[in-house]
């Protein structure tokens, strides 16, 4: 029997060389801890536990078979093979130890963030996501609020038949990538159970001033802030000196949260007593500008951040960091000089004392 | 723009009680419509008021400096250094407060002429900046000790036998009109060397400024200032010399005879000469005193601004301040290495986030320039405004002395409500009289109105002062306009809330600049001058008129400073931005508002108090 690190890996055991077997997206999740980035916990299931579960089903046959099947230019036998192979996969049961292996690990999950059966999301991680132009990421599902080792071992075989979208099969035969060698690895990721989030962006997105930090936050998930459905608290922070320069601290009238029963997300009414209360304390809003920095050098350049501040955790990881991506609008900006370039410094004295300071009050 | 201009100058009242209040001040101060042309000048300009030199309505006599500057600054600006699109800055007086305005070069051709000749002259001045700034340390020394010397000499009943053996050929007298005229000379010369450098640095300034916000447009202006800030300035020696007298004390084991603020400098320095170390320690204090504690108390604008020298118990009691926290085991020593750290890593990372090649050139000349002209703009005032100042009030005291001896005067202070030419016209009175052997007309004339110029006085201290007259420019090109009086639009727009203030007892929430980051609350401790720093309690909040480098050591003992007076560039602001300290700086309003024992907040990254009532 293979050891355990072949099938599941914590978060913190993956880094950018363990693509093949964790997927992009764990793989760089992996990385974000190692530039001490704090994002939710979670643990990797990777592409080697997929292939034990073909093999040990005895199933792989089976897909290649419906998949020869296909018709081109046949839309309907495109979908029709998949639903097939997607209940094939859901149907079949996975063997004894994949299951204590993932089981195990979303024990030690739960434990560690102090919630029993942490709701967690199940995510697909693929190998192919870093090929140029073939974006498979997104293509494969994303199942949210999932609780309980049973859920969670069905939430990854809906991850693994999502390879087999009809959209995800017409996209490789179009691309000629052979279905054979693609492969698959699921996350599994504690659920940020919020009390504050926003977005974070590592430049002023009103002027452009890579010197500061902007943070947009309201009670609850981010959701209410990332659809603009809610005027939220905003911070300026100035970033070489880790200091609030400005606040705003804004009326706010609704927040996202965790329906308890239906463990799903609900909209609700902010209590007035809340609606203007600043939502991050100034402490939090500098160490979450201060994580913001390390990301940004983490990528070497203007970062679009996800964050939340966790109810659950217990200790310093309490800010969260859910997603981040590259800064789009200032960045794909030409880049002009902020002043026509001079021969001297009096040069620039006398321009500028002749262009004087405009005064529109 | 039409609504937001602010009153007509022309249309400004007499507050009941002060009428005739105009002849206290030079003739060409006030506004008028005499005039049609003068009239449409005066009301096509921005007045604002000058609070951040003048808290307090002027004095007849203290309005000396307002001249001296008023010649000084704007002769450099216009006929020595050409600047190209300014002038200088004009003056008026409403009611006892100062208003000024830059005034520009509206011909574009003459801009483009004067350009040239700029670029030749401050370019001289640029290149050869270190050697001609040697040269102004010795030629202000050199005034220095010319008023030092200066002798302010009495009228003797006969003249000394001297006189005739020397052939003299002339009275005491003649030397006391001779040597006020000295005086009051220095005074102006001194001014005029004020601003050789300053308005060449404030406008390097400027254009650093301009840069680092066209670059970064949050940048905190104190950051910048932060940049370029000199760290080991004159300004700070005073109160290193007051450490190493704390330090000397302790090593030698004095602190007993030192003892508290009860006891008076006369009295330590009695006990003190009983024992060897006591005798090295007086004459450490001794060496201290010239130049060092000729440190005003104040900004050294006004006469009541008394310097260190003037009243050695507050020296005294800053060192007893030291004393305590050296015996408390805590170190007093300037946390140096780390403000120079700092400043090196906020220039490597700003520039560092710079976009172009270009760019990094443009800041790396932009920035050694201002670095260059910033140790100047930094160390002129102990100079000026504390060495210079310091001695020169006392001057005029003796001045007062021999008026009140000849009844001019019921009192020395009574002769700040005289102007410099009228007190000219009064020496006049008085030494003719003494030469003719009969009595001035001084006595009948001189005390009735000094006591109606003071109830004027005290009348305009009374009323807040409107902060700005006439229509605000679209451009403003006057490097002190922008860096010293921070006319901008946000301070305009408060001005502008300001005219509306009512009642103080119901403001609670005041605005003025972010001095020095962080937010603190406590308890307010109003301290109106440095006398009154003995109040403070451990863990306070200071508020303050303004600050100077006398206050340094209580700086020990609160944790947070409001002022009235000041911009970012302030002596509190730099002093609480090197102890970590929040700060909120040129309030105009805190010490009418804020009361001993109120419970308030600061933000000093906002720049707003708010009080708790």
């Amino acid at each position: 029997m293979e050891k355990r690190s072949d099938y599941v890996l914590w978060f913190e055991e993956c880094d950018m060389k363990s693509i093949p077997l964790v997927g992009g997206k764990n793989a760089s999740l992996g990385e974000l801890l190692k530039a001490q980035i704090p994002v939710p916990p979670g643990f990797a299931i990777t592409t080697k536990a997929y292939t034990l579960f073909l093999e040990q089903g005895n199933i792989r046959k089976d897909i290649f078979k419906i998949l020869g099947g296909i018709k081109a230019n046949d839309m309907d036998s495109g979908e029709t093979a998949s639903k097939a192979i997607r209940a094939l996969i859901e149907s079949t049961p996975m063997n004894d130890d994949l299951q204590d292996y993932i089981g195990e690990f979303y024990r030690r999950l739960s434990k560690k963030c102090n919630v029993p059966a942490v709701p967690a999301a199940v995510r697909s991680s693929a190998t192919a996501e870093d090929l140029p132009g073939a974006s498979f990421a997104g293509q494969q599902d994303t199942f949210l609020w999932v609780r309980g080792v049973d859920g969670i071992l069905e939430h990854v075989k809906k991850c693994w038949s999502s390879l087999f979208t009809s959209r995800a099969i017409y996209y490789r035969t179009k691309m000629g990538f052979p279905h054979e060698q693609v492969e698959i690895s699921v996350g599994v990721q504690k659920m940020a159970n919020a009390w504050t989030a926003g977005v974070m962006f590592t430049l002023n997105p009103a002027t452009g001033d890579r010197s500061t930090i902007a943070i947009d936050a309201n009670w609850g998930f981010g959701e209410s802030v990332v659809s603009g459905e809610c005027t939220p608290d905003n911070f300026i922070i100035n970033k070489i000196t880790d200091e609030v320069i400005k606040k705003t601290v804004s009326y706010k009238t609704i927040l996202y949260t965790r329906d308890p029963e239906n463990h799903c997300v609900i909209k609700q009414d902010i209590p007035a007593e809340r609606a203007d209360i600043q939502c991050v304390v100034d402490k939090d809003a500098i160490e979450l500008a201060r994580i913001g920095k390390r990301i940004e050098k983490h990528y070497g350049k203007p970062m679009d951040i996800e964050w939340a501040i966790d109810k659950d955790t217990p200790g310093q990881a309490k800010i969260m960091i859910l997603q981040s991506r590259p800064e789009t609008v200032w960045s794909s900006k030409k880049v002009e000089p902020v002043m026509q370039a001079r021969s001297s410094a009096l040069e620039h004295i006398c321009a500028g004392l002749i262009a004087g300071k405009k005064v529109n009050y | 723009m039409a609504d937001k201009s602010f009153p007509n100058p022309h249309e400004v009242e007499a507050i009941p009680g002060t009428e005739g209040w105009e002849r206290m001040y030079p003739y060409h101060y006030f506004f008028t419509t005499k005039d049609k042309e003068r009239e449409e000048y005066e009301n096509n300009m921005f007045w604002f008021n000058d609070a951040l030199h003048y808290p307090e309505p002027m004095y007849p006599f203290d309005i000396i400096w307002d001249e001296a500057w008023f010649l000084s600054l704007s002769q450099f600006n216009t006929r020595i250094f050409m600047i190209p699109p300014v002038y200088g800055v004009d003056h008026r007086i409403i009611n006892g407060n100062v208003y000024i305005t830059p005034v520009p070069v509206t011909d574009p051709e003459e801009v483009q002429k004067r350009a040239p000749l700029f670029m030749e002259r401050a370019g001289y001045y640029f290149e050869n900046w270190d050697k001609l700034i040697d040269q102004w340390e010795k030629k202000m020394r050199g005034i220095i000790s010319d008023l030092e010397t200066l002798e302010i000499p009495t009228l003797p009943a006969m003249e000394d036998i001297s006189v005739v053996k020397n052939g003299l050929g002339t009275s005491s007298g003649y030397e006391l009109i001779k040597n006020y005229d000295k005086l009051i000379d220095l005074g102006i010369r001194c001014w005029q060397y004020h601003f050789e450098f300053l308005n060449l640095g404030y406008a390097s300034y400027v254009i650093f400024v301009d840069f680092c916000t066209k670059a970064f447009p949050d940048i905190p202006l104190q950051k910048i200032t932060q940049m370029v800030a000199g760290i080991d300035v004159i300004l700070y020696r005073p109160d290193e010399e007051l450490k190493k007298l704390a330090k000397l004390a302790v090593e030698f084991d004095l602190s007993a005879q030192i003892g508290n603020d009860t006891k008076d400098i006369k009295d330590v320095i009695a006990l003190l000469q009983g024992s060897e170390n006591g005798k090295k320690w007086i004459s450490a204090w001794d060496e201290a005193k010239n130049p060092w504690f000729n440190i005003s108390t104040g900004t050294g604008w006004y006469h009541q601004d008394i310097s260190w020298n003037d009243n050695l118990n507050i020296p005294m009691s800053s060192v007893r301040i030291y004393i305590d926290k050296l015996l408390g085991g805590h170190s007093i020593d300037r946390p140096v290495e780390a403000v120079k750290e700092e400043r090196k890593r906020l220039i490597s990372e700003y520039r560092g986030l710079l976009k172009t090649d270009e760019d990094i050139k443009t800041f790396d000349q932009l920035h050694g320039t201002a670095e260059l002209v910033f140790p100047y703009v930094e160390n002129h005032m102990f100079y000026v405004e504390h060495w210079f100042h310091s001695v020169f009030w006392n001057k005029m005291r003796e001045v007062a002395a021999i008026m009140t001896e000849h009844k001019f005067l019921k009192g020395q202070e009574d002769i700040w409500y005289m102007s410099r030419s009228e007190i000219k016209e009064a020496l006049w009175d008085i030494v003719t009289a003494w030469a003719s052997g009969t009595k001035g007309y001084g006595p009948l004339h001189w005390p009735e109105e000094v006591a109606w110029r003071k109830g004027v006085y005290k009348i305009f201290k009374e009323h807040r002062p409107s902060p700005a007259y006439g229509t605000p420019p679209e451009v403003i090109a006057e490097p002190f306009t922008v860096v010293l009086w921070g006319v901008t639009n946000e301070s305009m727009a408060a001005w502008a809330k300001l005219k509306e203030i009512g009642d103080p007892d119901k403001v609670n929430e005041i605005e003025g600049f972010a001095g020095s980051p962080g937010v603190v609350e406590g308890i307010a401790r109003v301290c109106r001058s440095v006398e009154d720093i003995g109040q403070l309690k451990e863990g306070e909040i200071l508020v303050a008129p303004t600050t100077s480098p006398s206050w340094a050591p209580v700086f020990q003992k609160i944790k947070g400073v409001i002022t009235d007076v000041g911009g970012i560039m302030s002596h509190a602001a730099i002093v609480c931005r090197e102890y970590g300290m929040p700060a909120v700086v040129g309030t105009g309003q805190a010490t009418a508002i804020i009361k001993s024992g109120m419970k308030i907040k600061l933000n000093g990254d906002t720049g707003r108090v708010y009080i708790e009532r």
